[in-house]
């Protein structure tokens, strides 16, 4: 009988897990399924909302599947957690459709959604806590204002035209230079799929086509570093680049002084609110609609300081 | 279910201890269920119940999909993405084309059979070891479904019914206290008939046989080549009924997807007692083995079990139910 002595051994160590757990079953409980895990953005994500867990009370779980392919997974996990009887969940939807009847059980149970990063494309979370990608782009542009001189031509390299970040960043430079920068020309706008090689490639030819160029905006991590990678292909060193998010070749270009400077969002900061304002719709209180987690600007002088290096990644 | 023991192939050892590990792994199955019950009264309840049959239905498709094959001493890596495929496919006919449903479902399982029959014909005719030809069709059909989707999920919101397939619920129909969905029914169904096709059947005798000793069954007259590759075809219509069901589950065939899940379902077929050196396995213990996987995720999620801490423990328990059989084999 060794071998059945064996597996009830082993059961009962899941059994000793178990017992020591329901200690903390009193609190509330807010599971937050995200769309990734092991990346270093959302283990951002989950440091922020484990800080706010300690700040409230509450006791929170983090999840997301292996890759941002996996759908059912996320679902599976969405189904595990609303049968924990949570007071709120924190989702990040990698397919809004999909997760409709589920989300709408949670609505029918009264368990307020939170939404964060990208959010739900529904009407049922009560919150959204997320970059306000407009806003984070303006700021770049006036950046970029401020180290051409406050004349010139830019150009723009974006990842795409459909996504919603694609928009909102583009849109938010763009709009932010017509208004307050009359003497800053936009040459060109041109989308590289996010992917370094294609977005270099796009990077040379404005190059090509505009030797005058002052300044290029990359709207992502991809668009970065692939016209960080152009200019240096083309010899072009007195070109002022922007750059957005960060990753370990991003922050080596800033230190290099290749890259002017990029604007990084705030995944710590996705997760604190995200559990904060799950906390506050528990207890029934009102919460924002739309949270904006902030953004900052990093360059140079600023990428060590802790307030930078804690919401920045490899 | 007990196909083992119609086996003529199979000695009388190997089904009483097959019975044996089916038994093991069923207590194992119980136990688990009862520590979890206790550890969290959120355990059994009828939704959670419901939501981990929901979670194997196709986890446990793909694991029966790859049981025969691998009782025929063979592997098949691409059962993931051709269940990904069919599910495209279906998206094609529905939404693309706006056929009708059964022209849908029809498609994502011929679909299936076609791909499994060249896969089977690449190992019976060709002769390239299983593992590297399904290994190729792995990477073809998931470079397949993201060409032919072009890259984005096709949604099935024209198609009302398909959802039902696997999130209706024709028992929660006639019994409104047990929404079992519809795809729990579905995995239950194709269960049964594979069973019944390895246990009463002539492909089932030669899927055996296949895994036993091909030498022997070449040797006296039998077109092992065509059996092989009506095996791989089976197994590939299984893999459509998978897509079937994730896509409807999803309502959208996300092209994407599955990669890795090949690795599920060979993981379910090994803790429910198949051996991966063929000869000997059974349907029910694969699905008893996709069970305990969900089980163990569901509960570990449940205690809420750091998600780092879930993959070692479903990493151990597969070592763990392999070594008890490996225990057990050596004292015979």
């Amino acid at each position: 009988m060794f071998n059945r002595r064996t597996i009830i051994g082993a059961f009962g160590a899941v059994a000793l897990v178990g017992a020591s757990l329901p200690a903390s079953a009193q609190d509330m409980y807010i599971p937050l399924i995200s769309k990734g895990f092991q990346h270093q953005f959302w283990q951002a994500v989950k440091a922020g909302a484990d800080k706010a867990a300690a700040e409230f009370g509450v006791q929170v779980t983090f999840e997301g599947p292996d890759t941002e392919a996996q759908v059912d997974r996320q679902i599976d996990m969405l189904a595990a957690a609303l049968a924990k009887n949570p007071v709120a969940i924190g989702f990040a939807a990698l397919d809004s459709q999909a997760a409709i009847p589920l989300l709408q059980q949670a609505k029918d149970r009264n368990i307020p959604v939170v939404a964060f990063d990208s959010g739900v494309d529904s009407d049922i979370p009560v919150a959204t806590a997320s970059t306000d990608n407009l806003a984070a782009a303006a700021l770049a542009a006036d950046k970029m204002a401020e180290l051409i001189g406050g004349s010139g031509k830019v150009a723009l390299v974006v990842h795409d035209q459909t996504s919603r970040t694609g928009i909102d960043r583009r849109d938010g430079f763009v709009n932010r230079v017509k208004e307050a920068y009359p003497n800053i020309e936009i040459v060109s706008i041109q989308y590289g799929g996010g992917d370094h090689l294609q977005s270099t490639e796009i990077t040379k030819s404005i190059l090509q086509g505009n030797p005058d160029l002052k300044g290029i905006f990359g709207a992502n991590e991809g668009s970065a570093i692939g016209v960080v990678n152009g200019a240096k292909e083309l010899g072009k060193t007195d070109l002022v680049i922007i750059g957005y998010d960060s990753g370990a070749q991003q922050k080596q270009a800033i230190r290099d002084g290749v890259m002017a400077g990029a604007i990084t969002q705030n995944p710590v900061g996705i997760g604190y609110e995200t559990v904060k304002a799950a906390v506050a719709a528990a207890k029934g209180e009102a919460v924002e609609k739309n949270i904006d987690t902030g953004f900052y600007w990093y360059d140079k002088t600023n990428i060590d300081s802790p307030e930078i290096a804690a919401v920045l990644y490899d | 279910m007990s196909n083992a023991v119609s086996q003529p192939v199979t000695s009388p050892f190997a089904r009483v201890s097959g019975a044996q590990h089916r038994l093991l792994a069923f207590a194992s199955l119980i136990l688990l269920v009862v520590v979890f019950s206790i550890a969290s009264e959120n355990f059994m309840q009828t939704s959670n119940i419901i939501a981990i049959l929901q979670a194997t239905s196709v986890n446990g498709v793909l694991a029966v999909a790859a049981t025969v094959v691998i009782i025929t001493g063979g592997i098949d890596l691409s059962v993931g993405t051709l269940m990904t495929f069919c599910a495209v496919i279906a998206g094609v006919v529905l939404t693309y084309w706006g056929m009708p449903l059964p022209f849908g479902i029809l498609a994502a399982i011929l679909a299936g059979a076609l791909c499994g029959c060249a896969s089977g014909t690449f190992i019976a005719k060709m002769k390239i070891p299983p593992f590297i030809a399904t290994l190729g069709m792995m990477l073809i059909l998931k470079g397949l479904s993201l060409v032919i989707s072009g890259t984005r999920p096709i949604y099935f919101n024209d198609t009302p019914g398909f959802t039902q397939i696997s999130q209706g619920s024709i028992v929660g129909y006639f019994v409104p206290a047990v929404p079992l969905p519809n795809g729990v029914l579905i995995l239950f169904l194709v269960a049964i008939v594979v069973a019944f096709v390895l246990s009463k059947t002539a492909l089932g005798r030669y899927t055996f046989a296949l895994g036993s000793n091909e030498e022997a069954v070449r040797l006296s007259g039998v077109n092992t080549d065509r059996w092989k590759i009506a095996v791989y075809t089976l197994a590939g219509s299984i893999c459509g009924i998978a897509g079937l069901l994730i896509a409807s589950r999803l309502n959208s065939a996300q092209p994407a997807l599955g990669q890795g899940y090949e690795l599920d379902a060979i993981a379910a077929v090994v803790i429910g007692g198949t051996s991966l050196s063929g000869g000997r396995g059974t349907v029910l213990g694969t699905l008893i083995g996709a069970l305990i996987m969900s089980v163990l995720l569901n509960g570990l999620r449940i205690l809420s079990v750091a998600q780092e801490w879930q993959t070692v423990v479903t990493g151990s328990i597969i070592i763990l139910a392999v070594y008890i059989d490996m225990l057990r084999r050596k004292r015979m």
